[in-house]
């Protein structure tokens, strides 16, 4: 599938996304929503700041032996029954998963949620294959049928409120009461789970992502609130799970250690509600569970990723901790970003693997105010990781011409104190002569980016250095 | 660690205080010199912050280089600024560590490189100063003080200490203000309509007086305040610090009659 990302057009994007009224107000949910959720579970655990580093750790050693455990992972899989799929590509990785469900002679294919597979293209390979593919989770499912992407990788449909679901439900749902009362989420909820039921049991493949492979046990993990994922996988005959090679972890205790902090991360929850392990597909003697298990492990570009400066970003466990606490997201939204990683953890992990070429606005549009960085229960430093990417775009000149020339100019003089002395001895009292009425310029040639919204307070007059020699000079 | 006597100082005025406004680098001296310290101002320019933060080392290593060498006499360098003391603090070490030759040298170099407040309060001991300031204020973190460097407890302490001050916090006073250094202007729209929430809780306190450690947040706070048309008195913490409190605030006409 090619992938489909407006990321180059960043600042378009977030021109209108600052404009979208509805979005705004959907946003400070955002804002509302996650971040003293977060901040209490974190309290209430005096544990937590070390289980991080643990988390951290833990991750690190898997990246250090990701050949070994992928290997180990793999023969555990298969000793359960199960069946594993290498994908370098996102291509390889549709056309297996298409190639598993014709297989079966499928037409319903239920998914729960999976970051990876909009990474992917899934929905859109499955389709193109004559096959139906249904989102269960309930943000996905509103997405799809509004025909959009995720905003968030843990809250999808975030970027929406819900009388505009509800409209979207009057709209689809066109066998139902037309009078009904939607006025209340949970009879959102409710339409949701009285349509999808049906859905979940005609499918004929379930597929779902992975929050955790466990090398161990050959055991994938998945963490949802709302059960369609164990539904997605145990009702139909084939299970597939999709999943990028970092999720392995090498022990279920490694597993259990890093759920401590993914919930608390993620929505403040200690757990989420159903965490579920799945071990190869349907053993005699067992209740329920898939005939067929499949699990697909998809590079696309993340072990070029290893022994960079971009590896960090691969112990990534996608609990959207920055985004809930990044300013830039909180007024731009997810959709901005162009692509299907928004916030920092995407300014960093899309450009590895669009091209910065292309997603190069993602890592510059930051404040490096850190909070991304605070909060990452697996400390990836984020701002740093975004300064990576400015350093190889300015390497290869993507930059603008302008904002180089700018900054070129500033280190000119910079560079060279017995000018900067000169040329600011000169010009500052003059501007500050200039402003000395308004205390403020409303308009300054050359910095529009920063008149157009708020004023430009004057300068007092003769530079610091310059008054410092005169009342003394005690410089040097 | 025992101190020196009389420590010697250097301190780091950062560009936008040298050039916007020069009474933050003279509150700085009176602070340093009330607490003790023998304070020293060596030419200087800029500690390569904008040129780290644009992707371009070369001329950020030039800058860090120039500073190290400008201040290789003084015991410690103090700078008014969390950002531009924390880029000297936390980040000159990453820029040399491929250097063998200067790994080392930016480390050591480093380690004596301090923001102001923290300075004071956590090298120096200070625990209260002597000004005057009978109003309500509000105090905004700046984020590379607060989060690079740990500085939140340190200014609120010195404030308190003040006779007639009175500290509201804001909402969301650890909340970037959108100012971002480059970004500001690189994307102005985004950087404007997170500094608009800030205005709105700033205004929200009620304080008609408005603190912080960093000139570029200050300036990005009161340019805005000024064109939403807020009466707000935006000044540095150091100068409130010092009782250099007849300076127009920042942003503020110079001659009345404007």
């Amino acid at each position: 599938m090619t992938i489909h990302s407006t990321s180059p057009a960043f600042k378009r994007n977030a021109h209108n996304a600052l404009a979208d009224k509805q979005l705004q107000q959907a946003l400070g949910n955002v804002r509302a929503g996650f971040i003293d959720k977060r901040t209490q579970a974190a309290e209430r655990l005096p544990e937590f700041e070390a289980l991080r580093d643990s988390a951290r750790d833990i991750k690190n050693h898997v990246l250090a032996h990701l050949d070994l455990y992928l290997e180990h992972y793999e023969t555990k899989v298969r000793e359960a029954g199960g069946h594993v799929h290498f994908a370098r590509t996102t291509e390889e990785a549709c056309a297996t998963i298409v190639e598993i469900c014709k297989a079966q002679g499928a037409r319903t294919v239920t998914k729960g949620k999976s970051m990876v597979s909009e990474e992917i293209g899934l929905n859109a390979a499955i389709e193109a294959a004559g096959m139906e593919a249904v989102e269960t989770d309930l943000g996905e499912y509103i997405i799809q049928l509004r025909g959009e992407t995720p905003s968030h990788i843990i809250a999808p449909a975030v970027h929406l409120m819900k009388e505009q679901v509800a409209d979207d439900f009057r709209r689809i749902h066109t066998h139902l009461d037309a009078d009904r009362d939607l006025t209340q989420p949970e009879a959102l909820l409710t339409e949701a789970r009285m349509v999808l039921r049906k859905r979940f049991l005609e499918a004929d493949v379930g597929i779902t992502g992975a929050n955790f492979l466990v090398a161990e046990t050959g055991t994938s993990i998945i963490v949802t609130n709302e059960g369609n994922g164990d539904l997605t996988q145990t009702l139909p005959r084939v299970h597939i799970v999709i999943a990028s090679i970092e999720k392995i972890v090498p022990t279920l205790e490694d597993a259990a250690q890093i759920l401590r902090v993914l919930g608390r991360s993620a929505t403040g929850q200690d757990m989420s509600v159903y965490t579920t392990l799945s071990t190869g597909p349907r053993r005699p003697g067992d209740v329920d569970g898939p005939q067929a298990y499949h699990v697909v492990l998809v590079d696309n570009g993340r072990s070029a990723m290893l022994g960079t400066e971009f590896e960090d970003m691969l112990r990534c466990i996608r609990c959207g901790a920055c985004m809930n606490h990044c300013p830039v997201y909180h007024a731009v939204g997810g959709h901005a970003y162009g692509w299907v990683y928004p916030g920092p953890m995407g300014a960093v992990l899309s450009p590895s693997l669009l091209g910065v070429d292309k997603a190069g606005h993602l890592p510059n549009a930051s404040t490096f105010c850190g909070r991304c960085e605070s909060v990452c229960p697996v400390r990836i430093p984020l701002p740093k990781l975004m300064r990576h990417w400015r350093e190889r775009e300015y390497e290869r000149h993507l930059a603008p011409a302008t904002f180089r020339y700018g900054l070129g100019l500033w280190a000119f003089f910079a560079r060279r104190p017995a000018l900067y002395k000169f040329a600011t001895g000169l010009a500052m009292p003059v501007l500050g002569y200039l402003g000395r009425k308004a205390g403020r310029f409303a308009k300054l040639p050359l910095a529009s980016g920063w008149t157009d919204h708020r004023d430009m307070p004057a300068p007092q007059g003769k530079t610091f250095q310059a008054q410092w020699r005169e009342r003394g000079g005690r410089t040097r | 660690m025992p101190l020196k006597p009389r420590p010697r100082v250097g301190l780091f005025v950062t560009c936008l205080v040298d050039l916007f406004r020069p009474s933050i680098g003279f509150a700085a001296v009176k602070l340093l010199e009330d607490a003790g310290c023998h304070v020293t101002v060596p030419a200087q320019t800029c500690c390569g912050q904008p040129a780290f933060n644009s992707g371009d080392r070369v001329d950020a290593r030039a800058l860090a280089l120039q500073a190290m060498d400008a201040f290789a006499n003084v015991d410690y360098v103090v700078a008014p600024s969390g950002s531009c003391g924390g880029m000297m603090a936390k980040h000159y070490p990453e820029l040399f560590a491929d250097d063998p030759n200067l790994a080392k040298r930016a480390q050591d170099f480093s380690a004596k490189c301090h923001e102001l407040v923290s300075f004071i309060t956590d090298v120096l001991g200070v625990t209260s100063v002597t000004a005057q300031f009978p109003r309500e204020v509000t105090y905004h973190d700046s984020c590379a003080g607060l989060r690079e460097l740990g500085i939140a407890s340190q200014p609120r302490k010195l404030l308190k200490s003040i006779e007639g001050l009175e500290l509201t916090e804001m909402k969301e006073c650890d909340v970037c203000c959108g100012f971002g250094g480059t970004f500001a202007v690189k994307y102005g729209e985004i950087s404007d309509s997170i500094v608009r929430k800030k205005t709105e809780n700033i205004i929200g306190s009620g304080a008609p007086v408005l603190l912080a450690g960093d000139l570029g947040c200050l300036m990005n706070m009161a340019g805005k305040l000024t064109r939403e048309g807020r009466v707000v008195e935006v000044r540095h913490v150091a100068e409130v610090l010092a009782g250099f409190t007849n300076e127009p605030p920042i942003g503020a006409p110079k001659e009345s009659g404007a």
